[in-house]
């Protein structure tokens, strides 16, 4: 069991996570941050293996990833 | 659960300034987590330059100094040589290191300054609107090369980690790419090398990272990994260009 939290303060929606991730498990979410970018969310929760990929091809370090 | 990946203690809060899918954040994320990693926060000393690389010292937590463009590594030489117990870092744009501050860049290598430069290369000048610069590729399209960057008029790209792989005085060179998760991890390693070098006092080292620039590239963050994977990599050696023997017992 893991998990993605998306720190929407930083995300810039570059997408870049959504690209990389092998499980298909962010898209882009709904609402948008202060600084008006759309941010993105974390989808299929369950099929989160915690292989930290969209983290570390985040620009903004804007992914936290627990296990 | 357990947190197994978060902000590095040398990031500060501050979200970055750049475009977005700008790779300009993975490099500082490495460099954070590398000195955190090597405990060495409080005792860094970073130069920051002019470009999209001048806005560096907003978002760590070690001590920055800021130059005019292309002298980092002057004002760096010179801490280091006033302070010699202290790390100290240049992070520079490919316009900064490879075309205003070329003299600098090939000096310090000559002389072995004991510093760590961070070159982050993305073929153009970025923050001033994409002008063409001496690391634009061949054919390349920028905003003062609209048909493409002609040799016979504006002469050939620099490979500058090449070039400073040739001098003596520089022990470790490297040319990395952010381009996959796999070469985040690889860059990371060379970042770490390369300060490692400099705590044990071996001589001048060069991190080359290749880099994208979406906003003056004119395509997506994701179309822009794919440009520098087909464009850039072929063309700019990669790899650790040089190592002493000294540099690969650490």
């Amino acid at each position: 069991m893991a998990k993605v939290k998306v720190l929407s303060q930083y995300c810039k929606c570059c997408q870049l996570c959504i690209e990389v991730c092998p499980q298909g498990g962010l898209k882009v979410g709904d609402k948008t941050n202060a600084r008006g970018y759309n941010t993105v969310v974390p989808v299929n929760e369950e099929k989160c293996t915690g292989c930290t990929l969209c983290a570390i091809m985040c620009p903004d370090v804007a992914i936290e990833v627990y296990k | 659960m357990e947190k197994v990946f978060g902000r590095s203690k040398g990031l500060s809060g501050t979200p970055f300034s750049f475009c977005p899918g700008c790779t300009h954040g993975i490099i500082m994320r490495l460099i954070a987590e590398v000195l955190e990693e090597l405990d060495i926060i409080e005792e860094t000393i970073g130069v920051s330059p002019v470009g999209c690389s001048g806005f560096c010292q907003d978002f760590f937590t070690c001590d920055f100094v800021s130059g005019a463009h292309g002298r980092a590594q002057a004002i760096g030489n010179g801490i280091k040589r006033a302070l010699p117990d202290k790390i100290v870092f240049t992070y520079q744009g490919d316009g900064d290191i490879a075309g205003i501050g070329t003299q600098h860049a090939i000096h310090t290598a000559a002389r072995g300054e004991k510093i760590t430069s961070i070159m982050v290369n993305n073929a153009l000048y970025g923050m001033t609107g994409g002008q063409m610069a001496p690391t634009t590729l061949k054919g390349m399209k920028t905003t003062t090369t609209p048909y493409g960057r002609e040799v016979e008029v504006y002469g050939y790209p620099i490979d500058l980690p090449k070039i400073i792989a040739a001098l003596d005085g520089a022990v470790y060179v490297a040319s990395v790419s952010v381009d996959t998760p796999k070469n985040v991890l690889q860059t990371k390693k060379a970042i770490k090398k390369a300060f490692r070098v400099q705590q044990a006092g071996l001589g001048f080292a060069l991190v080359s990272v290749l880099s994208t620039c979406p906003t003056n590239w004119g395509l997506s963050p994701q179309e822009s990994l794919k440009w520098l994977r087909e464009n850039m990599m072929p063309f700019y050696a990669m790899g650790e260009l040089k190592a002493t023997e000294e540099v690969k017992n650490l």
